[in-house]
C-alpha cells in the first residue's frame, strides 16, 4: 500500500436499514487513492448497499461519507462528476450497438464531438470491441457486455470507480480478461472500490480487503494478513503403505491423520516454496507419496475463521 | 455554461437516444398506431352507414351518411391515436427504469430533468408522426377537412398541447410501475375514454349519468373543439375547457412524475 496518496474514500458510520432490517450497521472504511480495495463478503452482507449508498443511487440512514473529496450529502453532483459505476446488472442499452453506447456517454459527458469519437475509439480498441462495434447489445455475449460496461463506465474519465460483483457470472477467460482491465486502471491511478464474493479475486486484485458480515466489517487487512488468520489451507498426502504413512507423520507436522485411506494433512498455502521444501523432506526420509493435493482456503473459510459461522448462514436480502 | 444550457444539451442528447431506441424497435410503434386505423376502418365501414344517418347535418360536415360519419369520428380517432401512442411512452420508460442503464445515468453529473425530457420530446415527436399518418389514411378514405392555414395551426397546436399532457401521465404512470407489464396495462384506460366521450357518437343519445361523465371528461372538449377547427362545427367555449384540462393534466402528472423519478434521490 503506498503511503503517497490522500483518502480517495472515506466513510465512518455507515448505517442503513430497509424497514426493520438493518443492512449497514456502523461500516467505517478508507480507500487510499491510487489502491483497489475489495469488499468481500457474501450475498446479503450489504456489499451492494455500500456501493449504491457512495455511488449516490440511495441515501443513508447516518454516517459521514466523502469521496473525491466531496462529501456525499452536500455534494451529490461534485460525487457523480469524479466517479464511475460499473453495477452487477449491466447498464448498458440493448437496443443500441457497443459504439452508439458509448458515444452516449462522451455526449452526457460533454466530450465534445472531435474528442468524444477520439474516445470512443480509443476504448473500443481497448476492450476489443472493435469488430463488434456496430452490431446490436443484444448480440453480445456476456464477457463482451461487461467489456462494454466497464468502457461506457471509463468515458468520463473516473477518479474513483465502483465495481459490483465485475465478474459474477463470467467463464474464467472473460474473469481473467476482467482482471487484467482492472489492473490496468490501477495502472493509470485511479482508485477502485470492488466488491465480490470470490476471495481469489479480492486476492487478485486488492491491496485492502474487508470483509463484511451482516452489514459489518468483521476483519480488514490486506491478502497476506488475512489469509494468516485462516486455518483452512493444507496440503494432503496419500501414501501406498502404512508404514510410509507412519515415517510421514513422524517426520511432518500433519493436522490430521486417516489411516485407513493412508492419508494425512500438513498445514500450508500451497506456495511453490513451502512444497518444495515438504517434497525435499519427504525424499531426504525416503517416503515416497503416491499423491498430493492442495486445498487452499476460500471465502467459507475466511468467513469461518472471521465470523464463527459459515458463509451460507447469513440471510439473502 | 450555465444550468440551463447543460438541461438542454443533455436533454438533446437523450431525446436523441430514444428516438434512436424507437426507430430499433419500429413494431411497437406499428402496432400503436394500428389500433386507432383499424378503429378508424370499423367504424366508418362497419357502423358508419348506420352512424352517420343519425348525426345532424352540421355535425356530419355537410356530408350525409358513411361519408358524413368519417367526418365526425376522424378528430376523435386522431386523439385516439395520442392515447395509444403514450401507451409506448409508459412501456418504454418502465422499460428505462426497470433496466440497469437508469442507474448509471443517476450517478452521472448529467442535468436531473434531462432523462424525463428525453422521453417526453422523443414521445411527442412519435405521436405527432403517427397523428399524421392516421390523418393521411383518414383523408384518403374521404375525410375533407374545410379549416384554414390558422385553423389548422391551432389543430395542430390543440394537438400537441393535449399529446403532451397525456405524454406526462404516461411516463408518471411508467414510473409507478413496477414492471413493464403494469406499465404496458395501465394506459390502456385511455383508450377506452374516446369510447365515453362525444368522440363516437355524440353525447346526447347516451343515458343519463354516462351523458354527464361523457360531457365533463376531458375528451369530449378536446374532440369538439378539435372537430370545430377541422370541419367548422359550434365550438363556443369549449376550447378553454380544452386547455383547462391539457395544462392540468400536464402540470399535476409532471409534478407526479418528478417526485417519482426523485423518490430515491439521496438528498
Amino acid at each position: 500500500m503506498s503511503a503517497a496518496g490522500g483518502p480517495a474514500i472515506s466513510v465512518s458510520g455507515l448505517s442503513k436499514a430497509f424497514g426493520q432490517t438493518a443492512v449497514l450497521d456502523g461500516v467505517d472504511l478508507t480507500v487510499v487513492e491510487g489502491t483497489v480495495f475489495a469488499l468481500l463478503g457474501p450475498n446479503g452482507a450489504g456489499k451492494t448497499t455500500i456501493v449504491r449508498i457512495l455511488s449516490t443511487l440511495i441515501a443513508a440512514d447516518a454516517g459521514e461519507v466523502q469521496v473525491a473529496g466531496r462529501d456525499l450529502a452536500s455534494d451529490p453532483d461534485g460525487v457523480r462528476s469524479a466517479i464511475g459505476v460499473t453495477g452487477q446488472f449491466s447498464a448498458v442499452d440493448e437496443l443500441m450497438t457497443g459504439e452508439e453506447n458509448l458515444r452516449l456517454m462522451a455526449d452526457l459527458h460533454h466530450l465534445g464531438r472531435g474528442a468524444g469519437v477520439a474516445r470512443v475509439a480509443e476504448l473500443l480498441q481497448r476492450f476489443d470491441l472493435v469488430d463488434s462495434a456496430r452490431r446490436p447489445v443484444s448480440t453480445y455475449s456476456g464477457g463482451m457486455r461487461r467489456r462494454l460496461d466497464l468502457a461506457m463506465t471509463l468515458v468520463g474519465s473516473p477518479q474513483v470507480i465502483f465495481l459490483d460483483e465485475p465478474t459474477t457470472g463470467l467463464d474464467p477467460r472473460s474473469r481473467r480478461t476482467m482482471w487484467d482491465s482492472i489492473r490496468e486502471l490501477v495502472a493509470d491511478g485511479v482508485t477502485i472500490l470492488l466488491t465480490t464474493q470470490y476471495l481469489d479475486e479480492a486476492d487478485h486484485l486488492a491491496d485492502r480487503i474487508a470483509v463484511l458480515d451482516r452489514g459489518r466489517i468483521v476483519a480488514e487487512g490486506s491478502a497476506e494478513e488475512l489469509k494468516r488468520r485462516i486455518p483452512g489451507g493444507h496440503v494432503q498426502l496419500r501414501f501406498a503403505t502404512p508404514e510410509a504413512l507412519h515415517a510421514a507423520v513422524d517426520l511432518l507436522d500433519a493436522d490430521s491423520r486417516d489411516v485407513e485411506k493412508l492419508v494425512i494433512q500438513v498445514p500450508g498455502d500451497g506456495g511453490v516454496a513451502s512444497l518444495r521444501l515438504l517434497l525435499d523432506q519427504l525424499d531426504d526420509a525416503d517416503i515416497e507419496v503416491e499423491h498430493l493435493s492442495i486445498h487452499t482456503p476460500d471465502l467459507d473459510d475466511v468467513f469461518f475463521a472471521v465470523t464463527g459461522h459459515p458463509a451460507a448462514e447469513t440471510a439473502s436480502a | 455554461m450555465g444550468a440551463l444550457a447543460y438541461t438542454v444539451i443533455d436533454s438533446r442528447t437523450l431525446l436523441r437516444r430514444n428516438l434512436l431506441r424507437l426507430r430499433r424497435y419500429p413494431s411497437m410503434t406499428l402496432i400503436l398506431i394500428g389500433m386507432p386505423i383499424v378503429f378508424l376502418l370499423l367504424f366508418v365501414y362497419v357502423f358508419g352507414g348506420q352512424l352517420g344517418h343519425g348525426l345532424s347535418s352540421p355535425l356530419a360536415g355537410g356530408h350525409a351518411g358513411r361519408d358524413g360519419y368519417l367526418n365526425y369520428v376522424t378528430p376523435g380517432i386522431l386523439l385516439m391515436t395520442i392515447a395509444a401512442t403514450v401507451q409506448g411512452t409508459a412501456i418504454v420508460v418502465a422499460m428505462d427504469m426497470t433496466g440497469g442503464i437508469i442507474d448509471r445515468f443517476r450517478t452521472m453529473a448529467i442535468a436531473r430533468a434531462a432523462v424525463l425530457t428525453g422521453h417526453v420530446l422523443a414521445s411527442l415527436i412519435q405521436t405527432l408522426a403517427s397523428i399524421a399518418v392516421v390523418l393521411g389514411v383518414a383523408i384518403a378514405l374521404g375525410f375533407r377537412p374545410t379549416a384554414n392555414p390558422l385553423d389548422w395551426l391551432a389543430a395542430i397546436g390543440l394537438i400537441a398541447l393535449f399529446a403532451f399532457a397525456l405524454i406526462w401521465l404516461a411516463t408518471a404512470l411508467g414510473l409507478a410501475a413496477k414492471s413493464v407489464e403494469t406499465a404496458s396495462n395501465t394506459p390502456m384506460i385511455l383508450t377506452l375514454l374516446p369510447f365515453l366521450s362525444s368522440s363516437f357518437v355524440p353525447t346526447t343519445t347516451m343515458p343519463e349519468g354516462l351523458r354527464q361523465f361523457a360531457a365533463y371528461q376531458p375528451f369530449t372538449p378536446v374532440t369538439e373543439t378539435l372537430r370545430g377547427l377541422l370541419t367548422g362545427t359550434q365550438i363556443g367555449t369549449r376550447p378553454i375547457v380544452a386547455i383547462a384540462w391539457s395544462v392540468g393534466i400536464a402540470a399535476a402528472s409532471y409534478l407526479w412524475a418528478r417526485r417519482l423519478y426523485n423518490q430515491r434521490q439521496p438528498r
